[in-house]
């Protein structure tokens, strides 16, 4: 869509755009390019010497069994985040848009954990689960679970999925609430004259007549996990016990800064940019298109 | 309503208030930890009622920050998180309208490139370019200053597809009638497109302010100087060990405090804040 009448000028359009795309040169594309560059080069570890090895970073970060282990880690983390995220979403919502009472109190009571910081929420939750003081830690102990997430992996990789999916059920359920609210109440009349229960109904009618608003939350979900839980991750498990909780995001972090290996931490950077480009790409393509029936 | 279920119903409050009160259960024992003494937290299972040192610990979080952690003020803190999220709201707001203005009411040579330029940003997290972003903010000596903290965050593909989505909307006559009355471009833009934008804007802002107020690892790698924490890293920087060794009375009470600011502005401007996480999102 183009705009019929537009002004003339030889110079305002571009003093307008000037200050945004300087951000855009000097904070995205620069660092962006020197981040491929870095990842063809090798630095000594005093950084006094770089020579250019090509593939090289690449083909021993994906010879290292941990970077391989760390997909593994991520794959895993956000496919339990967008799973649980979505599902317990859906549900809440579901019902949200059954009852006619206390609706918009519901709402309000559900939405404020977007609000909260993703370390924050890190930092709640492992005050629970805390292994000695914690008050959840004390429930599970009294049914004979022995709880210490800074010992055991999976028990660590449960509460960064608590913490995330915690974060993250408000923007599920209000995009949910609105697909919800926006398919055709006829329908669901009709099918309900012709015998089907509440069941049926949502099984049949609603839950395929809300596959874009699911698809498009799935791909949002995916790229929260793999970015945005940073925060709970640096403040809860920092990756551990033993990488357990590591996501590829988290390593670039811990390699780049903490172990100072430029070369690799760039590879792993590249990665991840191949993996952003790839999911926003699918999302465009698909929520554009409107997955439907 | 389709059919009257009443089982149905009550199944469906039932399952909403065990939602809430499972959302709302990590909130309420951070404020009740908040109002207890360290040993009252510490002895296993701590008490679930609010306590009666609220005032105290608030207060010496506020003015004199923790014993073992960073000792520096929560107050301070937050003015820090307020600078930041304002500059970064405001900022993105600013820079994307005038973009946008520029790409819907102008024809001019290499507009479309310039276009693909801000989407390709959607492109590229902080968290992708995390070391040579950093090497670019230090180059430029802009570490622990208010600059260095906002304006790499400054760049908003999602606000100007939002602007220039809604300025495609605006009818043609209106710059038809502005372009005979002789009226310029800016002063169609302050006189006409800004009125005109007032809600995208109120709706953008909440979703900036929380995005810019909730920042972590941004400020983590480029503020090294206590004065420049926010609340946020503030937390963090409070937890020194695990479990049993902190203050967890303070670190609770600076989370309720870093939590409070944004969690309230949801809440109170609940209607800009949906159509701003909606829009966005398109």
């Amino acid at each position: 869509m183009e705009k019929r009448v537009v002004f003339r000028s030889a110079w305002l359009p571009y003093a307008l755009l000037a200050p945004q795309i300087l951000v855009t040169v000097v904070f995205f594309f620069w660092p962006a390019f020197q981040a491929v560059w870095f990842s063809f080069q090798l630095q000594d570890a005093f950084g006094l010497n770089t020579e250019f090895v090509g593939l090289q970073n690449f083909a021993e970060l994906f010879r290292d069994s941990r970077y391989l282990e760390s997909f593994k880690v991520t794959a895993v983390f956000s496919l339990l985040v967008a799973f649980f995220g979505l599902a317990i979403s859906l549900v809440l919502a579901t019902m949200a848009d059954r009852v006619l009472r206390g609706a918009l109190a519901y709402k309000t009571l559900l939405i404020w954990p977007y609000a909260v910081a993703p370390a924050v929420a890190g930092v709640l939750w492992a005050f629970l689960f805390a292994p000695s003081i914690g008050i959840i830690t004390y429930v599970l102990k009294g049914w004979g679970v022995d709880w210490n997430w800074i010992i055991h992996g999976d028990q660590a990789m449960l509460l960064v999925v608590i913490a995330s999916v915690w974060k993250q059920i408000s923007y599920n359920f209000l995009f949910f609430l609105a697909g919800l609210q926006s398919i055709p109440k006829s329908l669901i009349e009709a099918a309900a004259i012709d015998g089907a229960g509440p069941g049926r109904r949502f099984w049949t009618i609603v839950f395929p007549l809300l596959s874009p608003t699911t698809f498009f939350l799935l791909v949002v979900n995916i790229v929260y996990a793999f970015f945005d839980t940073f925060g709970v991750i640096d403040a809860t498990t920092q990756g551990g016990p033993a990488q357990a909780t590591q996501i590829l995001v988290y390593k670039v972090y811990h390699d780049g800064v903490k172990s100072a290996d430029l070369g690799g931490s760039s590879a792993q950077s590249v990665v991840l940019m191949a993996i952003v480009i790839l999911l926003t790409v699918v999302q465009f393509r698909f929520v554009e298109r409107k997955v439907n029936y | 309503m389709v059919e009257n279920r009443p089982f149905l119903t009550f199944f469906s409050h039932a399952t909403l208030i065990l939602g809430v009160v499972a959302v709302a259960f990590p909130l309420y024992v951070t404020f009740v930890a908040s109002t207890l003494t360290l040993e009252q937290i510490l002895e296993v299972p701590m008490s679930l009622l609010p306590g009666d040192q609220l005032i105290a610990n608030y207060s010496q979080v506020l003015l004199a920050g923790s014993h073992k952690g960073s000792a520096a003020p929560v107050a301070t803190m937050m003015m820090n998180s307020l600078i930041m999220a304002l500059m970064i709201s405001v900022g993105k707001i600013a820079i994307s309208i005038i973009a946008s203005f520029a790409i819907v009411f102008f024809r001019f040579p290499l507009r479309n490139f310039f276009f693909w330029m801000i989407f390709i940003t959607l492109m590229l997290p902080v968290e992708v370019r995390i070391i040579p972003t950093f090497k670019v903010v230090s180059d430029l000596g802009m570490l622990n200053s208010y600059a260095g903290l906002t304006i790499p965050l400054i760049a908003s593909a999602t606000a100007t597809f939002l602007f220039r989505q809604f300025f495609l909307t605006i009818p043609d006559e209106l710059a038809e009638a502005a372009r005979i009355d002789g009226a310029g471009p800016m002063r169609f833009f302050f006189d006409v497109v800004l009125p005109l934008s007032k809600t995208s804007i109120a709706a953008l802002f909440v979703i900036q302010f929380i995005y810019g107020w909730n920042q972590y690892l941004w400020p983590l790698l480029i503020t090294s100087d206590e004065s420049m924490y926010t609340t946020v890293i503030g937390i963090k920087r409070m937890i020194v060990g695990s479990d049993a060794a902190n203050e967890w009375h303070l670190v609770m009470a600076t989370a309720i405090l870093a939590l409070l600011p944004p969690a309230l502005v949801v809440v109170l401007m609940q209607k800009w804040f949906v159509k701003g996480l909606v829009e966005t999102e398109k």
